[in-house]
């Protein structure tokens, strides 16, 4: 297999080049690969440390990277602060979502960018506010009900709405699903894929093997702040991915096993 | 009213079939009566209060109620009242201000001092008072946000340091008096509406408030969302306009509505429309209930933190200006004993959270109304202030109360 080779910048909406982030003696991400294309989910996995945060950090604009480039719609880009990320098309849902629980919906929608600052236009965002709920099929019956009401998977829909209003290209979604129950999750998978029908690039971070192999068109394994594989979300299993985060297929025993069946997960390891 | 009437597409946001939407005023009135027991009660407890309050002096001692007596409330409400305001907005922000009565204390006495002492005009002085306010109240947003220094601790440092410079300012004068005979003093004391423009002012409210919430109906509409029937905004009209009719009219039998009162119930409006209608107004509720969530929704937190305490600090010193007027003199204990914590009492009182990010301007009126409704009705009692005390202490618990088991129903049934 394979994983996928690493396509051409023109083909992706973001790509990154051999990022680097050095916290003191800690090298934090080595030489980070990544590619989205519009229209593709990319689900980055890998285990604590891994840097998967830091890289999600790095592409909101709230670290700037010590080495290596980022591309944007193919050309080169500086992401100083979260708002020029913001601004330049690329969205981020943190994982604690940062909603205002005693404000209602469509306050929270518009937070910071409310219509007529001086003589707020309520009916004007409320009815955007409907409009984006619509497009992402959400399922909240009233917008005049604090966030603090709702269940954790609408709170999660709030949260990716209110990411859409700035028309992003790129949207980041900091473990989508690790606070749900079962329903909600699936009602969040849902989400993303039409956010993927709507032709967004998503990059999604999670813990949930069984959430990024139901939703990732590719599936990107980070280990120890370095690329280890990116793989095809449709013909991988669960296992493979795994050995790859954990590094369990590290060793000379699983090298010479996977010589000899042919390259089922062939990896880049540095 | 038929172009409200007339049915048009479904509105877009009931569509959902698990919503219920109140048709009519006996389903408006259900749906009150479903949220209030949901515990989402607004203004409702602090309304009965004022209820319980009046029917109990009133048995105790007839000149409660009588117009005379409701007419000095009208006046006495208004220094406690415009601190209590500015005190909403500096809790809506998470923040507090323990300073706001020697804030007011030092304000009154600046007023005196350049009044009479320098012999300045009257505008200059409110002017002067009313800046150096403001500045107390941004050097409190810069200590609370490059320093890092609670609110709690920078306030209660402020107590102390403005009471030592109203003190200053008196210099050993007991008091400084300020001439009868200046607007100031007559603002406070003498200055009514005249009758017919009062009742004007009532009718005007009312059909303002219809006006607008008639435009709002009519924009809905148009947009496709759901709006409340005419009939419900007709009879909460005729309610108001009733409401404010009599009260004009019992005011007006004896000397009238004052131009004090007026003043107060402008403040409140204009701080209502700043808190709910505007972009920096949302902001102070954002910042009072995530503080991270509005750093990241791009709004600028401190500066958010200095305008509440601004407005906070300002409010007082204009709360210390009407003090003085009313007294016709600013003394040494302007501001002090209990205006720090009746202030803040009349705000929670009124509804509004300690905790940040609930609460309305309207909840210092109805919050000042019952704490100056006890302090009259114990006076008109010749009951001294230990009593006072003690009943304002109670209610406020009783008030504090209320809003923890409020708050507990409306996790339990949704409404945040």
């Amino acid at each position: 297999m394979t994983a996928s080779a690493p396509r051409a910048a023109t083909d992706a909406v973001l790509s990154l080049r051999g990022i680097c982030k050095q916290f003191g003696a800690v090298a934090a991400l080595t030489d980070i690969d990544l590619d989205v294309a519009a229209g593709e989910v990319v689900a980055v996995v890998g285990d604590n440390g891994a840097g998967k945060s830091t890289l999600v950090k790095v592409l909101s604009g709230v670290y700037t990277p010590d080495a290596g480039t980022i591309l944007f719609r193919g050309e080169e880009v500086r992401l100083d602060s979260p708002a020029a990320a913001h601004d330049m098309g690329i969205a981020t849902v943190y994982q604690d979502l940062a909603l205002c629980e005693n404000l209602d919906v469509k306050a929270n929608l518009f937070l910071g960018q409310e219509l007529r600052p001086w003589m707020l236009d309520d009916v004007a965002m409320e009815k955007d506010s409907w409009r984006l709920l619509r497009e992402l099929s959400a399922k909240i019956p009233t917008l005049d009900v604090p966030v603090a009401a709702l269940s954790g998977g609408q709170r999660q829909t709030v949260a990716i709405a209110r990411s859409l209003l700035g028309n992003p290209e790129v949207i980041l979604l900091d473990e989508p699903t690790a606070a749900l129950g079962v329903a909600q999750t699936a009602e969040v998978l849902d989400l993303i894929e039409r956010l993927r029908e709507n032709g967004l690039g998503v990059v999604m971070i999670s813990h949930n093997m069984e959430d990024v192999r139901a939703v990732a068109d590719r599936v990107a394994v980070l280990r120890l702040g370095r690329n280890n594989g990116v793989f095809d979300a449709a013909d991988v299993s669960s296992e493979d991915v795994v050995a790859a985060i954990t590094g369990a297929a590290d060793n000379v025993v699983a090298r010479r096993a996977a010589r000899r069946a042919a390259p089922r997960t062939e990896k880049e390891v540095p | 009213m038929t172009s409200l009437d007339t049915p048009v597409a479904p509105a877009t946001d009931p569509q959902d079939e698990r919503l219920a939407a109140p048709q009519g005023i006996g389903g408006n009135i259900r749906a009150a009566a479903r949220r209030v027991r949901d515990g989402d009660l607004g203004m409702l407890p602090v309304v009965a209060g004022i209820v319980v309050i009046w029917t109990i002096f009133q048995a105790l001692n007839q000149t409660f109620l009588s117009s005379t007596n409701l007419v000095n409330l009208s006046f006495d409400m208004v220094p406690l009242g415009v601190i209590a305001l500015g005190i909403v907005c500096v809790l809506l922000a998470g923040q507090i201000d323990l300073s706001v009565g020697s804030v007011s204390g030092v304000s009154a006495a600046t007023t005196a001092v350049v009044m009479v002492r320098y012999e300045q005009p009257m505008v200059l002085a409110i002017l002067v008072a009313v800046a150096s306010g403001c500045l107390i109240g941004w050097i409190y947003g810069q200590a609370f946000n490059r320093f890092g220094v609670p609110s709690f601790v920078v306030t209660l440092g402020g107590l102390l340091a403005f009471l030592g410079a109203q003190l200053w300012l008196l210099r050993g004068q007991n008091a400084i008096n300020i001439p009868y005979d200046s607007a100031l003093v007559k603002f406070a004391q003498v200055w009514f509406v005249p009758g017919w423009l009062s009742y004007l002012l009532a009718v005007a409210a009312a059909g303002g408030f219809l006006a607008v919430g008639w435009a709002r109906s009519l924009r809905r509409r148009r947009a496709g969302l759901f709006s409340s029937s005419v009939q419900w905004l007709l009879a909460q009209s005729l309610l108001l306009l009733a409401v404010l009719l009599f009260a004009v009219y019992y005011l007006n039998r004896t000397r009238g509505v004052s131009w004090m009162f007026v003043l107060f119930v402008a403040l409140v409006l204009g701080v209502h429309y700043t808190l709910g209608h505007t972009r920096f107004g949302r902001s102070i509720y954002a910042v009072g209930g995530n503080a991270e969530a509005a750093r990241r929704a791009g709004i600028d937190v401190p500066r958010v933190y200095t305008s509440a305490f601004v407005m906070c600090s300002g409010l007082a010193a204009l709360g210390g200006i009407l003090f003085a007027s009313r007294l016709a003199a600013a003394n040494q204990s302007t501001g002090t004993a209990d205006v720090n914590l009746n202030a803040i009492a009349a705000a929670v009182i009124g509804g509004t959270s300690l905790f940040g990010g609930r609460g309305s301007a309207f909840a210092a009126l109805l919050g000042v109304l019952v704490i100056q409704s006890i302090s009259s009705g114990l006076t008109l009692l010749n009951l001294d202030s230990s009593y006072r005390f003690m009943i304002t202490g109670a209610v406020l618990l009783v008030a504090v109360a209320l809003d923890s088991a409020a708050r507990r129903s409306r996790r339990a049934h949704g409404r945040g």
